[in-house]
Order: C-alpha cells, then sequence, then structure tokens
C-alpha cells in the first residue's frame, strides 16, 4: 500500500512531468496566461492521463510484450492513445455537455501532447503492473495540473508588476519557470 | 522476417480495431448539432486566429448559430465572408451595421501646419511624446502614419499631412483607433456620411489661428439640424450617429466646412 503511495507521490512531486522531466512544455507556458484555462487543462489532462495509462498499460502487458513487438510501443501507443481520446470526447459530449464544455477544447489539445505518451513510456521502462500505471498516470497528471495552476498563479501576479522591458512577456516567464523547477528540485531529496 | 509480419498484423488489426470503434462511438454518440453552426464553420477561414475574440473558428461558429456574435463578427473574412454567413443566418449582412475608421482631422498642409519642427523618428507616436513643437494644432493629424503602419488592409494612406482611411478597405479591426496618439479615429457606421472632420477642442478664435478648417463651435449646425442629432460640447461639435437623418444642412451651413458629405470619397480617389 505505501509502495502505492509513493508511486503518486513520485510521479506528482518528485519527479514532476512538467519540472524535472521537462515534457508538455508548450501546453505548460502557451495556457497558463489564465487561471481558469490551466485549470480546466489539469482537469483534463488528469482524465486522459489516468485512462491513457490504463490503456496503454494493458495494451503492453497483454499484446505488445508476449508478441515481442516491443519496439512498435511508441508507435502504438500513440495511435491508441489519440483514438481513445477522440472516443472519450465524443462520449462526453453525448453524455456530460457540462463536463465537454468544461474541459472544451483542451481535450483534443492534450491528446498530441508528450507528456501523456511520455507517463505511458515511462510506465512500461519502470516495469509499473496495471495498478501501478495507473496511479503512476494519475500522480503526473496531478503533478502537471499542480505545475501549470502554480505557474498562471504566478503570471497573474506578474502581470501586475514593473518588470523591465527587455523582460517583459515570454523571458519572465521562462524564469518563473525555471525558479519553480529549482524549487521543486528540493522534493528530489526527499526519501522514504 | 517472422516478427514483421507479425508486427504488420497486429498494427492493421489494432488500427482496424481503433477505427471500428471510432466509428461506432461516433454513430452511437452522435449529437444533433446545429446545422448552421456546421454551415457557417464551412464558410469561416479556419485559420483559428482568435482575433474574433473566440477561442477558434469552431466557437465562433457556434456563437454565431447561437445569436451570441454578429455574422460579420470575423476580421480576417471580413465583407465577403460577412455575406455568407448573413445567408445562412437569415440576416442579411447590411443590417448588421457595417462601421468604418473615420480620421477626425481635415487639417491637411494647406490649411495648417501639421509637422511643425520636429526632428525624429517618423512615428506619430513618438512625435506625441517628445514634447517638441510638432503642429499648430494640439488636436490634429501628425500625418506621420503609425497609424498607416498598424492596419493590416492597407487601407489608411496619408494624403497632404492628413490620414484618410480608404472605406472599401476597412475592416474595422480597431487597430488604428488604439494606435492614433492622439485619439483621433473612431469607428463610425459606414452609412452615416455626415461627420464632424475636427477634433480640436479649443475656443473659436483660437481654432482659426491653427486652421482654416477646424470645427470653431460656432453652433449653426445645431440650429440647423431639425432631427437635433447634433450637440457642441468642448466647442467641438459632435453628430449622433443614430438621430441623423443624413439631411446635410449642416454641411451646407458649416462656415468651416469641417462636416462632411460623401465628398470624402472623391478625396479618397484622388
Amino acid at each position: 500500500m505505501s509502495n502505492l503511495i509513493l508511486i503518486i507521490v513520485g510521479a506528482a512531486l518528485i519527479n514532476n512531468v512538467v519540472l524535472s522531466q521537462f515534457l508538455g512544455i508548450c501546453s505548460f507556458l502557451g495556457v497558463s496566461r489564465d487561471m481558469k484555462a490551466s485549470a480546466s487543462l489539469g482537469g483534463a489532462v488528469i482524465f486522459v492521463m489516468t485512462i491513457a495509462s490504463a490503456v496503454a498499460s494493458l495494451l503492453y502487458t497483454y499484446v505488445l510484450a508476449p508478441l515481442g513487438m516491443d519496439f512498435m510501443k511508441t508507435i502504438v501507443f500513440i495511435l491508441v492513445i489519440a483514438a481513445l481520446v477522440q472516443i472519450v470526447e465524443m462520449f462526453l459530449k453525448k453524455t456530460s455537455p457540462a463536463m465537454y464544455k468544461a474541459l472544451g477544447i483542451f481535450l483534443p489539445l492534450i491528446t498530441t501532447n508528450c507528456a501523456v505518451l511520455g507517463v505511458a513510456l515511462t510506465n512500461v521502462q519502470d516495469g509499473y503492473n496495471f495498478i501501478e500505471s495507473v496511479l503512476s498516470g494519475f500522480g503526473t497528471a496531478v503533478g502537471y495540473t499542480l505545475a501549470i495552476v502554480v505557474l498562471a498563479s504566478i503570471r497573474s501576479r506578474i502581470n501586475e508588476e514593473d518588470i523591465p522591458a527587455p523582460l517583459r512577456g515570454a523571458p519572465i516567464v521562462l524564469i518563473a519557470a525555471a525558479l519553480m523547477s529549482i524549487a521543486f528540485m528540493g522534493f528530489s531529496g526527499l526519501s522514504f | 522476417m517472422q516478427i514483421i509480419i507479425i508486427t504488420t498484423v497486429v498494427i492493421t488489426v489494432i488500427g482496424i480495431c481503433v477505427g471500428a470503434g471510432l466509428v461506432f462511438t461516433n454513430k452511437k454518440f452522435y449529437v444533433e448539432v446545429d446545422e448552421r453552426e456546421s454551415a457557417v464553420r464551412e464558410v469561416l477561414p479556419g485559420n483559428n486566429c482568435g482575433a474574433c475574440g473566440y477561442a477558434g473558428c469552431d466557437a465562433m461558429a457556434a456563437a454565431i448559430a447561437a445569436g451570441d456574435a454578429p455574422v460579420n463578427g470575423c476580421p480576417v473574412g471580413g465583407t465577403a465572408v460577412a455575406e455568407k454567413i448573413g445567408e445562412i443566418m437569415g440576416v442579411s449582412a447590411d443590417a448588421v451595421e457595417r462601421k468604418v475608421a473615420f480620421v477626425r482631422c481635415k487639417g491637411n498642409c494647406e490649411v495648417t501646419h501639421n509637422q511643425g519642427n520636429y526632428i525624429g523618428v517618423k512615428d506619430c507616436r513618438t512625435a506625441a511624446l517628445s514634447g517638441m513643437y510638432v503642429s499648430d494644432c494640439d488636436y490634429g493629424c501628425l500625418g506621420f502614419g503609425s497609424c498607416v503602419n498598424v492596419c493590416p488592409q492597407q487601407a489608411i494612406r496619408v494624403v497632404d499631412g492628413v490620414a484618410i482611411v480608404d472605406p472599401s478597405k476597412c475592416i474595422a479591426c480597431g487597430l488604428c483607433v488604439k494606435t492614433c496618439p492622439r485619439g483621433l479615429i473612431e469607428l463610425v457606421p459606414e452609412k452615416n456620411q455626415v461627420r464632424v472632420q475636427c477634433s480640436n477642442k479649443d475656443k473659436g478664435p483660437q481654432v482659426k489661428k491653427v486652421c482654416s478648417a477646424g470645427c470653431i463651435g460656432c453652433s449653426l449646425c445645431v440650429r440647423q439640424c431639425e432631427a437635433g442629432a447634433i450637440t457642441v460640447e468642448n466647442n467641438l461639435a459632435h453628430v449622433n450617429y443614430e438621430a441623423c437623418t443624413q439631411c446635410g444642412k449642416c454641411v451646407s451651413k458649416c462656415p468651416a466646412k469641417v462636416i462632411t458629405s460623401p465628398v470624402q470619397k472623391e478625396e479618397v480617389s484622388a
């Protein structure tokens, strides 16, 4: 049990997908302009990443590994995750329009997010079983949401500050992200 | 060799399964969308620039179909797209008031000096901030053409030291309105040809000293107007575009000839 909690904490904080593995930087910088949008994106990522990890894990354990098709995992994962997100999107549109509206354009957007694919591949690499994969996917997504929401709140503060002209816009955001990354490095000292 | 065959077969099977799954889900969970929404989406340019203020062309199409956005809300497509969307929505594009940018200054080189002795970057904003003596009139067009540079449609030209908007090219994006350091440009309904082409808020004698084509706030136009559409505030005449009947009486009476009638079009083509 403690092992499973460790996986979540490790994925969310210690190996934070954005700040220590540098995956999903594009959406991290692109969508963090607005607190509400980044929270919605975070929600969508949690949703997609958890499901994608589960499906990828099942597919790998029962199809790819027994057939010795380990080398094809990247391509198969891309294919399956993309289709999966599309199906989930249609499903949500029909059954829960409110949720579809909340996640909005972010669902198709994260179909091709490298963080989602990255988690599926890391799970395989770390030899996680099904439950561990799902938890790892969930933890990673929570870490992503944490990072993007924190950056969004930092950016809303930055907007009100008197930033030197050459640093305005993207440069100050990158500096803020870098400082966050250094702060998260502190978690790597955690040992259980 | 065997592994290649296995891989090909497995990937093909996965691909077919995924494709079938998508088709099935699409049929099973098909949601009725407003027919007009997809029709409007077809007409929109589809480059998802977001200039309309919505997240993309899809969001814009949904907003138009729901009646939340005007049919001419797409600044990229301009009039052509607005007309097509108007057809789909059953609203004629004319019903939606088309606006154009209008420069409220007539002070060209003949009637005033508008570039003073300013030497520096040829940019209105820089000139306005320089604190140097730039123009006789403190309200008039500087003629360096900052609005020309921001206009995405090349609809503005500086003729004789005054910026002039070509209404046929203008898409009313409002960029020039924000750029002009003297706030001379405003968006006005295109059909309203009666406009006051001056922004000088000084008293009459002071205006006369700097420009022979400026509004002196004499209120002759106010008395002429039967619709009560003209008011004079801060020594400057204003036309209420909603009330104006475009009778043109004020135009002929104005001693400074500062109220425009369709004459402006000729100036542009000249």
